[in-house]
């Protein structure tokens, strides 16, 4: 039973529906059927007693006079032979006398003149017995079990002379095929509607459950901070439901956003912490490897190193080389710089980025929509712009299409690179902006981290978008000329950050004509010093 | 065809007679008169009828009495009864001119009939007593074997259905008020059948000639019962003559009856009435009958 109640409403509103309609026509065609029944019995009943009294009456003097042909043709009068299966007419009538032998009946056959009723079969013995308790001046309806007749008595009498009882009798067999007749109909009528209201309830219910099942399952979904986003449609009406649903909306929608913020301050929160991590581990790792280099150049300068000794010297320098990259790229460090961005900066991108566009036959769209220059540090804008059109152009599939964009507005400056297509796995997606997470073979995650480290320390904000056949990055830079100076990064002042990122040079391969002249200083961000570093091999 | 005097009827009788003329004037007027040569309203001849025979044949009937009027030019008025006793009353009243009476009312009625003629069936003037029982009862093979039995008897002044079973029951020995268990009268011979058919009666005593009609016009009624005796023969139920009736009108009755063999319509209806003709009779075709109610001390 439990079980029962368990059940979904999906099954538990059509299963009561349907079994109360079940229960509610049954009850009904039964009660109809009973009414029936009683009715048919009472208008045999009415119709046998307005018979027999009026046989009764007539037959009264002619059994006086003993006048047993005229009592039977009397008797045989309602009977139509011609007529058969007439429901009302009786089976038989007869009188007994008061002893209970038979006076006249009107199957003389097998109730011969004179015989005692109580001889004349288990029926007859029954209504012999009923009728010598029964008060015989008084008209009487007898029904036993086990036989299927009806006898209605009535006494032949006038005043206090009782010369017997006048018996007719009525067999089932005649009524109750009518009654079957009824029922039948009445069973039919059941059906009917039970075919036509089912299969109503069962669409009314699932129409009523579906709603309450999806809610049901929305609000389950709560809890894990993602509750699914009903369709409005699902149920438009405005009652009790409906209310619900648009209560469930309302704060799907709230915990949803709240979810996504969460989640937002929680990668934000990763990310500086890696950040920091990796700021204090490169800082750690850093004074050690200066000191280590420096012994290596005092001993390449005391003198001729024998040439094993000096291969493996030059082994020692290239591999705390290495080391000093990688710690270098970690290590971003954005610094207020004295040039301003300006449009000058993006045709100088196009500029160097062109040529990796024409290689794949992709279509370069740049969309620069700024005119004066923007108080923000071109190098750091441009390092961003220059690490994230590489990936773009890396991403995309032959001929497609990489889109810049940049305009001012509201105080910001906001890019945009934009690549046709497929997003990136979504645990990629997940993690996209931490170190060493990289989509493709031979990467090594670099260049989107230090993206974004690059932005946050000019507090702004970047984030990725997929859609339409396109994976955007969106960048929102503040126009405000003081930037703070990367805070979080906390290794700013661990000047000597290495002057080239692998990740970079690796995919600026072959990009050695783009000549921006100046050495940089040693402490500008990594991914411009990787550009103007760059070193074809 | 001569005129045919009236018995004299009493008050009421020459009432509707006046009544009669005055209708029958009327229609002379209204009408061509061609019905007043053969129909005239001044003389009704009064004809009862008896269960002797299937009395209630309503158009055998009909054509019979317009046969009878075309052949007497006077109208003719059947009074069929269900019971000897209401004929013999009418007789007594001098309302019937004529009647078809059981031998026993023939014979009871003594000197008041006279016999007019003796009807032929299969040629002979004759007819008997069956006693029947129920086709589907096997047992009983004469009268004694009915003794306890329910019987219907068909009239009290009944030859066969009354007189006939009571003396052969006497001849058993037996006492005809005890010998049955119980007994009614159904007031005609073909009721006697249905008695029987119906299981009313165990046995009854019947007509011959009313029985072989019936297994003509009613042969699913006969055909639920059996003969199990037939009794000696007696005289055919005959055609009387109430006394009054002049001579003149009782010889043209007479003379009308026995040439109805004599034509094609007469033969016809004879035909239907299962009879073959008619004869003057005597009245000693009724001696037997004499006996039997002697034997009653009825006659």
């Amino acid at each position: 039973m439990r079980q029962f109640f368990d059940l979904s409403f999906r099954h538990k509103i059509p299963l009561w529906g349907g079994a109360l309609i079940i229960v509610s026509a049954v009850a009904v065609s039964g009660g109809l059927m009973f009414r029936a029944y009683e009715h048919l019995k009472q208008d045999l009943v009415i119709s046998s007693e307005s018979l027999g009294y009026t046989l009764a009456n007539t037959l009264f003097p002619v059994l006086l006079h003993d006048d047993a042909w005229r009592a039977y043709e009397l008797v045989r009068a309602p009977f139509h032979e011609d007529r058969p299966d007439q429901p009302l007419e009786p089976k038989a009538i007869f009188v007994v006398d008061r002893d209970l032998k038979v006076l006249v009946s009107s199957t003389p056959l097998s109730m011969p003149l004179l015989a005692k009723l109580g001889s004349l079969g288990a029926d007859h013995q029954q209504l012999a017995h009923a009728l010598a308790a029964a008060n015989p001046d008084v008209a009487g309806v007898y029904e036993f079990p086990g036989s299927n007749r009806l006898y209605v008595t009535i006494p032949v009498a006038e005043k206090d002379e009782r010369l017997g009882t006048l018996v007719v009798t009525h067999s089932k067999d005649v009524f109750l095929p009518r009654f079957y007749g009824f029922a039948l109909g009445g069973a039919g009528m059941g059906a009917l509607v039970l075919a036509i209201l089912l299969p109503l309830n069962w669409y009314w219910g699932r129409r009523m459950a579906e709603p309450l099942v999806q809610l049901a399952h929305g609000m389950s979904e709560i809890v894990h901070g993602a509750p699914a986003d009903l369709s409005p449609d699902l149920y438009a009406f405005s009652d009790e439901l409906g209310q619900l649903f648009a209560a469930y909306r309302e704060a799907a929608a709230e915990i949803r956003q709240k979810t996504a913020l969460e989640r937002e301050v929680m990668q934000s929160e990763r990310l500086a912490a890696v950040g920091r991590l990796a700021a204090g581990i490169a800082h750690e790792v850093n004074n050690p490897l200066g000191g280590m280099l420096m012994a290596l150049d005092t001993l390449k300068q005391r003198g001729p190193l024998d040439p094993a000794t000096a291969r493996t010297v030059a082994l020692l320098e290239r591999g705390l080389q290495q080391i000093t990259e990688t710690v270098g790229a970690l290590l971003v460090q954005a610094r207020v710089q004295a040039r301003a961005l300006n449009r000058q900066d993006f045709e100088d991108i196009r500029t160097l980025i062109e040529p990796q566009a024409t290689r794949k036959s992709l279509q370069l769209d740049f969309a620069i929509d700024i005119t004066e220059s923007l108080p923000l540090p071109s190098g750091f804008v441009r390092q961003v712009l220059i690490n994230l059109l590489l990936n773009a152009i890396e991403a995309t599939p032959p001929g497609g299409r990489v889109r810049v964009a940049a305009s001012e507005a509201d105080g910001q400056l906001a890019l945009v690179v934009a690549n046709a297509g497929e997003p990136p796995p979504a645990e990629i997606l997940a993690h996209l902006f931490e170190p060493f997470v990289s989509g493709r073979e031979g990467g090594h995650g670099l260049g989107l981290w230090v993206s974004y480290q690059t932005v946050n320390q000019l507090g702004g904000r970047i984030a990725v978008e997929c859609g339409a056949g396109e994976v955007r990055f969106l960048i929102h830079l503040p126009l405000r000329s003081e930037a703070p100076a990367s805070p979080k990064v906390g290794a700013g002042e661990t000047a000597s950050a290495p002057d080239d990122s692998p990740g970079f040079r690796r995919r600026l391969t072959g990009a050695s004509r783009l000549s921006e002249p100046a050495r940089p200083e040693p402490k500008v961000g990594a991914g411009e010093t990787a550009l103007e570093t760059e070193n074809p091999t | 065809m001569g005129s045919i005097e009236l018995p004299n009827g009493n008050c009421g009788n020459r009432r509707r007679r006046a009544l009669l003329q005055a209708g029958a004037a009327a229609f002379a007027l209204g009408s061509a008169g061609a019905f007043a040569s053969t129909v005239s309203a001044q003389r009704i001849i009064r004809i009862g009828l008896t269960p002797a025979f299937v009395h209630d044949q309503h158009a055998l009937m009909a054509d019979w009495r317009r046969y009878l009027e075309s052949r007497l030019g006077v109208a003719i008025e059947f009074l069929p009864r269900n019971s000897y006793r209401e004929t013999m009353d009418l007789l007594h009243q001098g309302r019937l001119d004529f009647a078809w009476l059981c031998d026993y009312p023939f014979l009871y009625l003594k000197d008041l009939v006279r016999l007019l003629a003796v009807p032929l069936h299969k040629d002979r003037p004759y007819y008997r007593s069956y006693l029947l029982v129920h086709a589907d009862n096997p047992r009983p093979q004469g009268m004694a074997d009915l003794k306890g039995a329910a019987f219907a008897y068909s009239d009290p002044y009944s030859n066969t259905g009354y007189l006939v079973p009571r003396f052969q029951i006497r001849q058993l020995g037996e006492d005809p008020t005890t010998f049955f268990r119980k007994t009614f009268f159904t007031w005609s011979h073909r009721k006697a059948v249905e008695a029987v058919a119906s299981g009313m009666a165990e046995g009854a005593s019947m007509d011959s000639f009313v029985w072989d009609t019936l297994t003509r016009i009613r042969p699913e009624l006969t055909g639920r019962t059996r003969i199990i005796g037939a009794s000696p023969e007696y005289g055919f139920p005959p055609f009387a003559a109430h006394r009054s009736v002049a001579a003149s009108d009782f010889n043209t009755m007479q003379r009308v009856l026995l040439e109805m063999q004599n034509d094609a319509d007469g033969r016809k209806l004879l035909e239907r009435l299962n009879l073959s003709g008619f004869i003057v009779g005597e009245r000693r075709l009724y001696d037997g009958v004499v006996t039997m109610m002697r034997a009653f001390g009825e006659y």
